[in-house]
Parts: structure tokens; C-alpha cells; sequence
């Protein structure tokens, strides 16, 4: 048994890694080197020129609306979607109480977890167009307007997808949409592993359900919290296939829409400047990881650990 | 979970208060717990009414979708989903899906478990390093990578020989980004899966005098089966629905994918204004991830979710 280990390994390893490491590493790597040049992609010639690109970005207008509307996504996106995921799963899992004083979930919880769970599993590209027409003129289809019409509030109606003020608040209501039963389901697993007799003596104590929220079920399932959020920050930080789907890959009216992945898109696509393009994707890689830092350590609180 | 602590102190209530609220029973509770359903039931609407209504529209006249969106369309219009499959190209791009999808979903989970199982259980130089190589993926942004696997893809087109099967616009060459972007994930959870495996089974192959390899095959992957079947779901689920990386490689009109052939196919609908084969389309790109997802919902959810909780 001990005779061809390494052999073994070996051939075990080498299509993981070799694939992994030809698609994904290495792309990578050279991503950071091909921001530092001028490089249109049809020539072989790349010009070294150090941080010019990233001088570039600095003075860019239209990559300053795309920088602003991603840190509006990675700061609203996550708050938005973790206070209603948690209200909702607080409600799913130990919204009802029985006579006698026992917590339990709601009737129904499954079904709710099903439904809301669904959006999750669509493309991005589906949940794109199906927004694209909700918020499309009536004349279009767009349901928003017709459903505002019907009960009394047509005062309300917009052409939504015209405003540029809009624009990234809808992507913010999109994402947001999308992202809810992901982390209902998520923090419903945290909560269901609290035990029920804690929330017993609260009841007990006379504790309101708000102060039940507060200082319990969030105390306990922070840990799930900190990381959703993380991922969740991550997750927003790429809206490009809504925006690119909802709104058109020029970031809509005056480019009001506009996020740095698709402004990257047609900086490499578009007007073949690889160079350019590579450095927002480094802007990107930058973004994410300040923002999984201070997520990190700005969440960190005492942990409460259940035996 | 060594350190065990009583639970958050909850602020003491006057005896009086406490004796007029019996828990849960009374009249207030009764309210709030029907404002709660409210809420439950609102946001049940929020998230199913755009779906419904997208999937109605699929079978409505484009009259009816411009003038009664809000209704049940007339009768079914069939035709729509003949215009969507042919006329508007659903049916090319359903097709390259599956293939696609079919060979990535197959490699990722086979070369997924074979470097899993290898770094899970042997011992060997460079396992830990190689380890957090593929750890290290989870956190870097697809768009860095975007320009240069473009580049990367496109070069490898030019190799003699194997170079007409991995060029831009081949399935193959989706397929395989595919799989080296699944595969942080797919070692990592499968990793963890394959310690959990207990050793005396192992053991006693090895006593029946398996090889390492016959050991992988008969003894370990059958064992690891409920893992693989909630990882390959996860992997299906990402694959299908993946946007912009077939964006990136698959320019060729004949070779898009579902996803990315459904979102062309909005762009210009607005100027053909047939809307009701654009929703087919939509309906067509939805059922296989619906079906999937209403067979295996529990596996789905877990598999999902289980990626931020390790």
C-alpha cells in the first residue's frame, strides 16, 4: 500500500491544480502586471508605464459616479438585506407563541422559506429583465406604474428607468430583492440551533418580543451575521449583470447607473484599453478586501457561545 | 465551543407587570401576531408576484402584455414559446447550456473530489500550501481576472493541435473556466467532507488489499455521496446561471449561453416589441433550475448556505 503514493497524488492533484491554476491563478496574476501598461490587446507591444492608469482613474468623472454608486451598494445593500433577513427569520423561527408560554415558528414557516428562498436560485440575468419591465413606462408593460395606478397613488408614477437620480436605488432594491431569502434560510439555521428554553425564561420574565429580538436571538446568531455580511458586501460589490441587464452596459441616463464592473467591461471591451481596464479591476480586488477588513473587525463583538 | 456563558440578562420587569402578562395569550399578543403574518405574507407577495407575473406574460398576446399586464392573458399562446425557441434562438442557446453545463458540472465535482480526497486524507509535502492556493480563490473578484482570462483563452486557441478545442467561443474552454472557478469552493467543502469519513473503512480496504485508487473509487465516493450530491447541485445552480464569464468567452452568436442570449435578447426586444417571446425565453431559461429546485429544495438551501456558514 505504502509503493506509489506519490504517484498516485500526483495524478490526483495535477488536473485540479493545473486547471485551477491556468484559468483562475494565473489570469490573476498577470492582471496586476497588465495594469501597469498601455496595452489596446491587438498589439504584443505593452508599454510598461507604471501607475499612469491609476493616476487615470483619479481623474475620471464617469469612474467616480461608478466608484460612488459601489460603495452606496456595498454600504446599503447589506444593511437593507440583513434587517429584514433577520426580522423575517426571527418571525419564521420564533415568531409564534403557544399557550402556555412555548416559543415556537410560525404556521406556514417551510412554505415561507421556499418561496422566499427562490430568487436566490434565478439568474441574474432572468431577475434583470423581470425588473427591467416592472419598472418599464406603462406603456411598456411596466407593472410598478400600473399597480401604483390601480390603487390611487398614480401621482407616484415615474418613468423609474429615465431618472438618473434613480438609477442606482433601484439596483439597490433589485440586489436587495434577490438577496433577502438567502439569508433568511441562513440565519434561520442560526436560530434554530438556540434552544427554545432560553427564549421559555424570557417569555417567563415578561420580556417583549422586541426585547427578546434584541438581546437574544441577535446576541446569538451574530457570528452568522458577521459573515453574511462579509460575503453579502462582496456579493453587492458586483452588480454588473443587473446593471448591465436593467440598465444597459453605458450606465443608463448620463450614465448615472454606472458601477466600476461594468465601467470596466467597456474599458476592455469596448475601447480595448486593457491597460485601463485591468487597473479597475485591482480598484475592485482593493475595494473588497477594505471592506471584508472593516467588516470584520468593525462587527467583532463579544461572542456568546451556547454549550 | 469550550466557553459556556448564561444567557443575556434581560432587564427585571415590576412583579405587578409580570402577574397582568400571562405569555403569549393575551390580546396585544393576538395583534402583533397577525402583524407579524403580515409582514410574512407581504414580503411572500413581494418575492413571488414579480416571478408570477413575468411567467404569465409568457403566455399572453404582445397585445395583452402592453395593455393589461396586470391581467390573466386570454388563452394560452403557444406560439410564443415556438418564436422564442427558434425565431429568437432559445433553443441554440438551451442547447449550448446543457453542453456546457454538462461537461463542467461533471469535471468540477470529478476533479473537485480527487484533489479534496488527496489533500483531505494523505500527507505529503506542500498539501497545506497547496490547500489555501485553492482557499485563497475565494476572496479574489471574477472581474480581476476577466481581461487577462480572455487573453488566456484566447492564446491557448493557438496551441497546435489541442488549440482548436480551447479557443474562444468553444465549449470546452467555458467549461474548463468554469471548473477552475469552482473549484475553491468544491475543495474546500468537499475537504472538510472527506475528514469526517471514518478511517476503519478505509483502514479495512486496505487490509482487503484495495489500491489507493480502487480505495477512491469503490470505498470513498460512494461514502462521500450525500456531500457530492448537494456541492454538484450548488455547482449546477452557479454554472447555469452564470452571466459574465460565458460574456466574456463566448462571443459568437451560435455559441452563447442561455443566460447571456436571454439578456441580448432583452436588449433588442425593445425595438421588435415581441414581448411575449422574450418572457417564453425567460420561462424556458427558468424551468430546469426550477425543477431542480423544487426536487431537491432541502438540499438546495443547505448546500447554498452552507458556503458562508463553514
Amino acid at each position: 500500500m505504502r509503493h506509489g503514493k506519490y504517484p498516485f497524488i500526483l495524478a490526483f492533484l495535477l488536473p485540479p491544480v493545473g486547471i485551477y491554476a491556468i484559468y483562475m491563478l494565473s489570469p490573476y496574476v498577470q492582471a496586476i502586471y497588465i495594469s501597469m501598461t498601455d496595452w489596446s490587446g491587438f498589439t504584443s507591444s505593452q508599454t510598461f508605464i507604471g501607475f499612469d492608469n491609476y493616476v487615470e482613474m483619479w481623474h475620471d468623472d464617469q469612474l467616480r459616479t461608478a466608484l460612488r454608486n459601489n460603495v452606496i451598494l456595498v454600504l446599503v445593500v447589506p444593511v437593507l438585506t440583513l434587517l429584514l433577513g433577520l426580522f423575517f427569520a426571527s418571525m419564521l423561527n420564533v415568531g409564534g407563541r403557544k399557550r402556555g408560554g412555548a416559543v415556537t415558528g410560525v404556521r406556514g414557516a417551510p412554505v415561507y422559506k421556499i418561496v422566499y428562498f427562490f430568487p436566490q436560485v434565478l439568474s441574474v440575468a432572468i431577475i434583470g429583465i423581470v425588473f427591467k419591465y416592472v419598472f418599464a413606462p406603462e406603456n411598456a408593460g411596466g407593472i410598478l406604474n400600473r399597480v401604483l395606478g390601480a390603487v390611487g397613488l398614480g401621482g407616484l408614477q415615474q418613468l423609474w428607468l429615465a431618472e438618473p437620480n434613480y438609477l442606482i436605488w433601484i439596483v439597490v432594491l433589485v440586489m436587495t430583492w434577490s438577496f433577502v431569502g438567502f439569508y433568511v434560510v441562513l440565519f434561520s439555521a442560526a436560530m434554530q440551533s438556540i434552544p427554545r428554553d432560553i427564549y421559555e425564561a424570557a417569555l417567563l420574565d415578561g420580556s417583549s418580543r422586541l426585547t427578546t429580538f434584541r438581546k437574544i436571538t441577535v446576541p446569538l446568531v451574530w457570528d452568522t451575521v458577521q459573515v453574511g455580511w462579509v460575503y453579502m458586501a462582496i456579493q453587492a460589490m458586483d452588480a454588473f449583470a443587473t446593471v448591465h441587464i436593467m440598465i444597459g452596459i453605458n450606465g443608463g441616463v448620463q450614465g448615472a447607473g454606472d458601477v466600476l464592473g461594468t465601467a470596466m467591461y467597456r474599458e476592455a471591451f469596448a475601447e480595448a484599453d486593457f491597460g485601463y481596464a485591468a487597473a479597475i479591476g485591482v480598484l475592485m480586488l482593493v475595494l473588497t478586501m477594505l471592506v471584508a477588513i472593516v467588516f470584520m473587525r468593525g462587527l467583532r463583538r463579544e461572542r456568546v457561545e451556547l454549550a | 465551543m469550550t466557553t459556556t456563558q448564561s444567557p443575556p440578562r434581560l432587564e427585571p420587569r415590576s412583579p405587578r407587570g409580570r402577574r397582568d402578562r400571562l405569555p403569549g395569550v393575551g390580546a396585544g399578543e393576538k395583534a402583533i401576531g397577525l402583524l407579524n403574518g403580515g409582514f410574512l405574507l407581504l414580503w411572500g407577495l413581494i418575492t413571488a408576484l414579480p416571478l408570477l407575473w413575468a411567467i404569465l406574460s409568457a403566455f399572453k398576446t404582445n397585445g395583452e402584455f402592453r395593455v393589461d399586464p396586470l391581467g390573466l392573458p386570454s388563452g394560452v399562446q403557444w406560439d410564443n414559446f415556438s418564436r422564442a425557441w427558434s425565431a429568437a434562438n432559445i433553443g441554440q442557446y438551451f442547447l449550448n447550456s446543457v453542453i456546457v453545463v454538462s461537461i463542467s458540472v461533471t469535471l468540477t465535482m470529478l476533479f473537485g473530489a480527487m484533489g479534496a480526497y488527496v489533500l483531505a486524507r494523505y500527507d505529503f509535502p506542500g498539501n497545506r500550501f497547496i490547500y489555501y492556493l485553492f482557499l485563497g480563490g475565494l476572496i479574489l473578484p471574477v472581474f480581476l481576472a476577466l481581461v487577462p482570462m480572455f487573453f488566456v483563452v484566447r492564446n491557448l486557441g493557438s496551441l497546435p493541435v489541442i488549440g482548436q478545442f480551447l479557443g474562444l467561443n468553444s465549449y470546452l474552454s467555458l467549461a474548463l473556466v468554469y471548473v477552475a472557478f469552482s473549484m475553491p469552493f468544491t475543495v474546500f467543502f468537499l475537504t472538510a467532507f472527506f475528514r469526517t469519513l471514518p478511517n476503519s473503512i478505509a483502514e479495512a480496504g486496505i487490509v482487503d488489499g484495495c489500491s489507493h485508487f480502487s480505495l477512491f473509487w469503490k470505498v470513498m465516493l460512494p461514502m462521500a455521496r450525500p456531500g457530492l450530491i448537494s456541492l454538484a447541485l450548488f455547482n449546477f445552480l452557479g454554472h447555469w446561471n452564470q452571466y459574465v464569464l460565458p460574456l466574456v468567452i463566448m462571443q459568437d452568436s451560435d455559441k452563447k449561453v442561455l443566460a447571456q442570449g436571454l439578456g441580448t435578447l432583452a436588449a433588442s426586444t425593445g425595438f421588435r416589441a415581441d414581448w411575449s417571446a422574450l418572457f417564453a425565453g425567460l420561462v424556458i431559461a427558468l424551468l430546469p433550475v426550477l425543477i431542480v429546485y423544487i426536487i431537491f429544495q432541502k438540499q438546495v438551501q443547505a448546500g447554498l448556505t452552507a458556503g458562508v456558514l463553514k
